[in-house]
């Protein structure tokens, strides 16, 4: 629970380094500095906790060994987030102070929801999350891009939270509590009318935070848009957090009618990893195919919200971590990149190694290739679902819409190795110095080593 | 009166402001139409609150209220910027530009 006070006071000191310290270097550093407290904290809240569901301030927060596991993998991500883009951050534009301090605000919203308890917090913990999100994306003030991201973000984000807040007010209509572990009793008997189109709401208003099709529009534009060094934030730290939401809330409060929604979960599971996947073939650029295939992942992630046992709660972890770290890594190299195209990466292996490589076994992991850590994720969430009864097409469908996506990574990929190119792949004055090479090799040993040892992350 | 006439009410507003947000071009209409959302929610739980005896969804309104107006600053800002960029609000202008 610490966490969530600590990211929200370091949140306003590195506000306040903006005032303070003259040079982007300092603030980098504090930044740095203040990720590694973040870590610090969330592996003592990890040591605190048992598997008994321990309450926070009257009820609306509650922690157990799980939430604390998965707030520490979060932390451990951001500290890698900012520790690989801290450079590229600074570049964005003159407010650096205010781009970090965002970031951790962003934070607290994110560890709100891994651990809400009431429908208070999941209402705040979203908009906590996204509010800080909207000024990310249009940080860039000069580029039109950037701006339309915002916007689009913005306008997007507050209609869904109309669908979000409307759902909540129909689950109190239905059952007189915003305690989601008591709305669990909304099982036994036939449910009412406003029940069942609270939940409907609810699906509508998370998938489209989760950029689930058919809600996924502005994703693309968004991802896109927002300055690079944004968008590994938005793709993986943020939608890994309201994953954790969207899962929590219909284990614990809506499992007794799964037979209800569990056809619309199925719907959306299959459109979009059918649309994620077969709109990334036909992309040019490799920011854009990245944004859809960030769409595929979300379809792969939905299965945890279908199956409701233990399984799940792993799958939840192992597919984040693997899935935030696979994130970081193709888009730290990126963000090196003169241009993004596909053709802009030719010969990169030959110019650059390391970042190549690093490249190359996060697409791996992304497609979900044994002996990294996204296949061992997408085993734990078909396994899941497939305990829970799922219809065996949807995960032959699954695997299917997986294979396809193997095409467009090994795209870049192909690029990189077997292509050559006369000038360089990299921008002239990107930064690719030791301690970035260092963090990235990291990043890419963490891929390998949950793909070896999957049971690191759910066990520690 | 019946909770069931305040349900009527706040949905048929709800769904007045879906329209408007789906159909209107202008930015800040959207926005308007956006606010009127969250408000029909406002409506119908401070008429739930009433219903069940319970003061905990007043709250909530003051909460919805609070991060309302938060979100109508950012809101703004982000169209002053875009204003200060093309010119005008309609959303179809950024469709345009991209291509």
């Amino acid at each position: 629970m610490n966490i969530i006070i600590a990211s929200a006071l370091l949140g306003v000191v590195l506000m306040l380094s903006g005032v303070f310290l003259n040079h982007a270097k300092g603030k980098r550093t504090l930044a740095i500095f203040a990720s590694i407290i973040l870590m610090v904290v969330a592996v003592v809240d990890v040591m605190q906790n048992t598997n008994n569901t321990i309450l926070h301030f009257n009820g609306l927060m509650a922690t157990n060994s799980f939430t604390a596991k998965l707030n520490a993998v979060i932390a451990f991500c951001s500290m890698l987030y900012i520790f690989l883009f801290s450079n590229e951050i600074s570049k964005v534009g003159l407010n650096d102070a205010e781009y970090f301090a965002l970031i951790f605000f962003a934070l607290t919203g994110v560890f709100i929801l891994t651990s809400y308890q009431n429908m208070f917090m999941l209402f705040l913990g979203i908009e906590i999350l996204s509010i800080p999100q909207y000024i990310l994306a249009g940080s860039d003030k000069r580029n039109v891009k950037s701006n339309e991201a915002s916007l689009k973000y913005f306008l997007m984000g507050a209609f869904s939270t109309g669908f979000l807040l409307m759902g909540i007010t129909l689950i109190y209509g239905a059952t007189g509590t915003f305690d989601v572990s008591k709305m669990a009793l909304m099982g036994s008997g036939e449910p009412s009318t406003i029940a069942l189109l609270g939940i409907l709401f609810l699906i509508v208003a998370l998938g489209f935070k989760a950029s689930a099709a058919p809600f996924h529009v502005w994703t693309p534009d968004v991802y896109d848009g927002s300055p690079t060094a944004f968008t590994p934030f938005m793709a993986s730290i943020a939608k890994v957090a309201i994953f954790a939401a969207f899962i929590h809330l219909f284990h614990a409060s809506f499992a007794g009618l799964a037979g209800r929604w569990h056809i619309i979960i199925i719907a959306i599971i299959v459109l979009t990893l059918l649309i994620g996947n077969v709109t990334a073939v036909y992309q040019q650029s490799v920011k854009r195919m990245l944004a859809y295939s960030s769409i595929a992942q979300a379809g792969f992630l939905l299965f945890a919200v279908y199956s409701l046992n233990e399984i799940s709660q792993k799958g939840i972890l192992l597919y984040g971590a693997s899935y935030m770290l696979a994130t970081m890594s193709i888009f730290a190299v990126l963000i090196k990149m003169k241009d993004y195209t596909f053709d802009g990466f030719n010969g990169l292996a030959k110019k650059q190694p390391v970042l190549a490589f690093a490249a190359a076994i996060a697409l791996f992991s992304l497609a979900g290739i044994p002996l990294t850590g996204g296949f061992f994720g997408k085993y734990y969430m078909l396994n899941g679902a497939m305990q829970n009864g799922m219809p065996i097409w949807v995960l032959i469908f699954a695997v299917l819409m997986a294979a396809i996506s193997v095409y467009y990574y090994f795209k870049v990929i192909q690029a990189m190795y077997f292509k050559t190119s006369i000038q360089d792949a990299t921008e002239p004055d990107a930064v690719i110095d030791v301690p970035f090479k260092v963090m990235l090799i990291i990043n890419t040993a963490l891929l390998i080593l949950l793909g070896i040892y999957p049971t690191i992350v759910t066990i520690f | 009166m019946p909770i069931q006439y305040y349900l009527y009410l706040s949905l048929a507003l709800f769904c007045t402001g879906i329209i408007g947000a789906l159909m209107r071009r202008n930015a800040i209409v959207i926005l308007m139409c956006i606010e009127l959302m969250l408000n029909a929610v406002n409506l119908l739980l401070v008429a739930f609150s009433n219903h069940f005896n319970d003061a905990s969804a007043q709250i909530f309104v003051f909460f919805i209220m609070v991060v309302a107006a938060a979100e109508v600053s950012i809101g703004l800002a982000i169209i002053v910027l875009m204003y200060r960029r093309v010119h005008s609000i309609d959303i179809n202008i950024l469709n345009r530009l991209k291509n």
